[in-house]
């Protein structure tokens, strides 16, 4: 009676299968997020200064240290003087090898650099305001300058720094403000610029339109949401590009606005979806009881269907929003790529993902650059990550006040 | 002379819903309909608030009069309508908002902006609902943490909060328990002195303890229809007499 039977071993090896393949599937994803992380936090191992390089400053000179930025702005002659980062008050006198090698004759240096090391350790001497950016294999123990100590790349240079100039020399500029803002800038846009309209799309969906309009358009706006993201970027560049340009009269049209005008057509249809659904799925007896109260249609809308689609309708912005964060190619395309913190909507902008698609072909494996695009990557990781449970809460919220 | 029916014929589509029903439902009294499922009673009970009107493909012949009035008139304004004739439904249905907020909901969609009108209007028909004393130290908590019984007189108190003339009612204590019910049914009484009643109910205890008139239907016609003493004891129609015997149904 109450034998087993012999077909159970399938019934076991089938369970046993999607057992498998469903612990396989999350090891690897949590797998991906690991990679992500460790291939980033290399950033912060890494040196300020371009590998096999060193700085090197006058005997006298008291200062220990420089910031990646001061290094910058030392080097593009934006400061002049060592009492500007903390020193005396002497000019500084950037100087690069070659500009070294031109004090001197062919004979002074030698037709293998031999006396190289040598001339850097006079010149270097000699200037009491210099401050030289040698490679390392020229610096030998006779050296009688001051070699600054390697500074790692500090998390606070990564996260609080104002510029991001992966390839500039002696110090290559690590700073994410401009492109975290970035990112949120365009996505605040999109997500202001697609409430009203998908709500009201919404609102038509759910309560207005007829049954075959409705039939006939929720899959139409479905179906956008299936449209690869560089088509929208292609109508964005031809169509919404030209036409900010001309309405505010730009020199170029590729700015924030039309990144966000772009991400908002995007986040539309997950927008629809999302409130229209929540709406329709107001019990008929929340509507008829607020009718049979006398309310008009616009008020039932108002005070019922809304307040009790709300949190449907905060996770259809948030789900919109996490959309637009995360997306790459259209943005890429249409924001004109200025990795300069953003100050209005019609300014060039570049957001992470944009970044990351634009740089990571020509960083070289393993490099500075790479290990800073990898951390990007993880930092958007996170974001939407948060985005997502963000959602996930407010949709589980109860209904009751 | 507050409800009547005159030759009322209903379809849903094709479905002929109601079949040329003829009533009069004087006021100040308490009216059951009773009936098995499927006859037409919840249906012809929605004819008198026009809440039939928000179903596809409906139709309805004949008059629905209130007073003097065809409420069907293209000139009748459904809104206003609605305001003279209350509903309380099968369940419970407050909206996700406080005790409060239920109650003062008709009175904000209409404009009243007083605060102490919202105040004095919402105590007087929680008091009219017998929930007053049970809810006045919790009025500012959601609704849903009211029990079935505690909510249904809620939305009894919510409707009488517009100042109807009518109520009907559809099987309001039919998910209730039996105290709740009982509750209900005293309430029901009390409505009475002041305004006109419609009940639909599935249970015929019920009617003949709260009701002054009863109307049975089956599919679709109105079979008969007298004082509640009548029906109960002495019925014209087999129909009747085989029904409230429990014969079938």
């Amino acid at each position: 009676m109450f034998r087993k039977k012999k077909n159970k071993f399938f019934e076991i090896l089938i369970e046993w299968m999607l057992r498998l393949s469903g612990s396989a599937t999350t090891i690897i994803i949590l797998l991906i997020s690991i990679f992500l992380f460790t291939e980033g936090w290399g950033l912060f191992k890494s040196s300020t200064v371009e590998k096999g390089y060193v700085l090197c400053i006058n005997k006298e000179n008291k200062i220990k240290n420089l910031t990646p930025e001061q290094i910058k702005e030392i080097f593009d002659g934006n400061i002049t003087s060592w009492k500007e980062v903390g020193g005396d008050d002497i000019p500084i006198e950037p100087m690069r090898m070659d500009e070294v090698i031109g004090m001197f004759s062919e004979e002074e240096i030698g037709s293998d650099f031999e006396h190289l090391p040598e001339r850097l350790s006079d010149v270097t001497a000699e200037h009491k305001g210099i401050l030289g950016f040698f490679p390392e294999q020229f610096i030998d123990i006779k050296f009688k300058g001051k070699v600054l100590p390697a500074e790692t790349i500090s998390p606070k240079d990564y996260f609080g720094g104002k510029e991001w100039f992966p390839t500039a020399t002696p110090a290559a500029q690590f700073g994410i403000l401009p492109l975290l803002l970035g990112t949120l800038w365009v996505s605040l846009g999109a997500i202001l610029l697609a409430l009203p309209f998908g709500l009201a799309v919404a609102i038509y969906l759910a309560e207005l339109a007829n049954p075959t309009v409705r039939k006939i358009l929720k899959p139409v706006i479905e179906l956008l949401a299936g449209i690869p993201s560089v088509v929208y970027g292609f109508f964005g560049l031809i169509v919404i590009v030209p036409m900010i340009r001309n309405v505010f009269n730009l020199p170029v049209g590729e700015t924030a606005l039309a990144g966000s005008i772009v991400l908002a057509i995007m986040a539309l249809p997950t927008i629809i979806t999302v409130a229209e659904d929540s709406m329709r799925n107001t019990p008929l007896a929340m509507k008829e009881s607020s009718l049979a109260l006398g309310a008009t249609h616009w008020q039932t809308i108002y005070h019922v269907i809304i307040p009790y689609a709300s949190s449907g309708i905060m996770a259809a912005v948030v789900l919109g929003i996490g959309r637009a964060i995360g997306e790459t190619m259209a943005v890429l395309m249409v924001t004109g790529n200025a990795a300069v913190i953003p100050h209005t909507f019609t300014e060039p902008v570049r957001t992470i993902p944009a970044t990351i698609a634009a740089e990571l072909g020509e960083a070289s494996v393993g490099s500075v650059q790479y290990q800073a695009l990898f951390m990007l990557g993880a930092i958007l990781f996170i974001l939407t990550l948060i985005i997502s449970i963000w959602a996930e809460v407010i949709r589980k919220e109860p209904h009751a006040e | 002379m507050k409800l009547e029916a005159k030759n009322v014929n209903f379809f849903y589509g094709d479905f002929h819903a109601l079949k040329d029903i003829n009533m009069k439902i004087e006021s100040n009294t308490v009216t059951a309909f009773i009936g098995p499922s499927g006859c037409g009673k919840s249906t012809f009970l929605r004819l008198f608030n026009r809440m039939n009107d928000l179903i596809a493909d409906t139709h309805l012949d004949g008059e629905c009069m209130l007073g003097d009035t065809n409420i069907y008139d293209k000139s009748i304004s459904v809104d206003e309508l609605r305001k003279t004739v209350g509903m309380v439904f099968q369940k419970p249905n407050p909206f996700p908002k406080s005790i409060f907020e239920n109650v003062a909901y008709g009175l904000r969609i209409n404009g009243e902006r007083s605060k102490s009108v919202i105040e004095d209007t919402v105590e007087t028909s929680l008091r009219q609902a017998a929930l007053w004393e049970e809810v006045k130290d919790k009025l500012k908590k959601s609704a849903y943490a009211l029990s079935g019984g505690q909510q249904q007189r809620l939305c009894i108190a919510r409707a009488l909060a517009v100042n109807p003339s009518v109520i009907l009612m559809d099987e309001p204590a039919s998910a209730l328990d039996p105290i709740s019910t009982s509750k209900i049914e005293e309430l029901i009484f009390e409505l009475k002195n002041h305004y006109t009643v419609v009940i639909v109910t599935h249970n015929m205890q019920q009617a003949a303890r709260v009701s002054d008139k009863t109307g049975f239907f089956m599919l679709g016609e109105l079979i008969e229809y007298d004082d509640t003493k009548k029906i109960f004891l002495n019925p014209e129609k087999e129909q009747t007499q085989n029904y409230i015997t429990g014969r079938f149904g």
